[in-house]
């Protein structure tokens, strides 16, 4: 069985360590917070200027001065703290997150990634996506393997206009994770009853398959 | 001290004209400048270039000046939240300018400390870079980036005093300090308008220094994009 959205952020969260801080994007990647450890120490960032994320306020408590990066309102953990973009921005390009999760529409064999704009369509803007993927040096990418088409969204090249270039290390999608190398899409985990041979027809891009592949755990 | 207080929204939008470049501080509707914003529209004044994270939503924020076809230019990182503005844009109507939050961020700020342009690793390979110098330090390429040039910032902050001096709350912080000193003339509105003195100087955001004006905003709606909230066990 393919994963739902909420199993790709489940995987992901295994990714997550101790003494981490962590910047998660907009969609799957903000489900990730919800499966993390809870013996492990953790900060989540959210890049319009606050470090120590919690998790959405009850009803009635909620203060339109206190959002994450999805505008959606938010509480904060002791010891958080809030800072302007320069700041937050420095935390990102300077190397201090040691961990950014995003989502992807296209990611290619070489790392290439797109997810900020569908030419003539979707004109949404890149927000912090390309600070993120220039500067950070441990990126997983949550997607789907494949679009609603069903046609593959690894790929050789990517054929939407980038996001960044050769950044991408690690994905996870709805039937694998993989790891990307200089010869292609390195194939790690199958999702729980997914075939190899399903992977394979999803995935446009150079597929390296060795040895007994084994399912994910969670 | 020198006083940087003005009457009010009038007196602070002064010299606002018609062609302007103008930055305006928020993250999506939080620490918007909710009364320049009001008093922008209604000096019906147009062919506005604005530098703004975000551009509002339809009805509320920078969506109000788009729908009255203020706006000439938008510089923002992230403009999902606006079908009008999707609209003007793919029309060909608004000329749109979108770029990487951090540069954006950062060309605001090296407006503001005397920097002419940044070198940034953000959008090197993309379109964002496309007839930009580039150059490469330590074997990683980067991209220049130049400061912004502006008539007017447009701010808001939680606290202020009529020196200047800001305190902002929450991430409603955002853009707004780095907008500060930034443009030609900075226009700070705050919630409170304290007294001189009652700000404790160990715990000022922004000095006065980067502040030509400053008025107590008269209402502020701070409304919720994005209502997120969990129930009680």
């Amino acid at each position: 069985m393919a994963l739902d959205k909420n199993q790709i952020a489940q995987r992901i969260a295994k990714e997550v360590q101790n003494g981490y801080y962590v910047n998660l994007g907009i969609g799957i990647p903000t489900l990730v917070a919800n499966y993390v450890r809870d013996d492990i120490e953790v900060e989540f960032q959210s890049e319009n200027g606050v470090l120590g994320m919690g998790p959405f306020p009850y009803d009635g408590e909620e203060d339109a001065d206190i959002i994450n990066a999805g505008k959606q309102t938010i509480t904060t953990l002791p010891g958080a703290s809030f800072f302007d973009s320069a700041t937050s921005f420095s935390m990102i390009r300077g190397k201090h997150v040691d961990l950014t999760i995003l989502g992807a529409m296209e990611v290619a064999e070489n790392g290439d990634i797109a997810n900020w704009k569908i030419p003539g369509k979707m004109v949404k803007g890149m927000g912090g996506a390309m600070d993120l993927v220039a500067s950070a040096e441990n990126i997983i990418v949550a997607m789907m393997h494949t679009n609603r088409a069903g046609a593959s969204k690894l790929l050789k090249k990517c054929s939407l206009p980038l996001t960044g270039v050769g950044c991408v290390k690690k994905i996870v999608s709805n039937l694998a994770v993989l790891e990307v190398t200089p010869d292609g899409f390195k194939l790690l985990e199958r999702a729980p009853g997914v075939s190899v041979e399903e992977i394979q027809a999803a995935t446009e891009g150079t597929l390296l398959v060795e040895g007994d592949i084994p399912e994910m755990q969670f | 001290m020198i006083t940087k207080k003005v009457a009010g929204v009038d007196a602070a939008l002064e010299g606002v004209t018609s062609g302007m470049t103008m930055m305006l501080g928020g993250f999506g509707l939080s620490g918007i400048p909710e009364n320049a914003i009001a008093k922008l529209v209604e000096l019906n004044i147009d062919n506005l270039t604005c530098i703004s994270n975000n551009a509002g939503v339809d009805d509320f924020g920078l969506g109000l000046l788009l729908q009255k076809k203020q706006v000439k230019k938008m510089i923002s990182s992230y403009v999902g939240e606006n079908a009008e503005f999707e609209r003007q844009m793919l029309s060909g109507e608004l000329d749109v300018e979108l770029i990487p939050q951090g540069t954006l961020a950062e060309r605001c700020r090296a407006a503001q400390a005397g920097f002419p342009a940044i070198y940034t690793p953000a959008g090197y390979g993309t379109e964002v870079a496309e007839g930009k110098e580039t150059r490469e330090f330590d074997g990683k390429m980067y991209v220049l980036e130049h400061a912004f040039k502006a008539d007017f910032a447009f701010v808001k902050a939680w606290k202020g005093d009529a020196a200047g001096n800001l305190i902002f709350k929450g991430t409603a912080r955002n853009f707004n300090p780095n907008m500060c000193g930034a443009a030609t003339i900075t226009v700070a509105e705050v919630e409170e308008l304290v007294p001189v003195g009652e700000l404790d100087p160990n715990q000022i955001h922004i000095p006065g220094i980067f502040v030509q004006r400053i008025f107590k905003g008269e209402t502020y709606e701070k409304r919720i994009e994005q209502r997120t909230v969990r129930t009680r066990d």
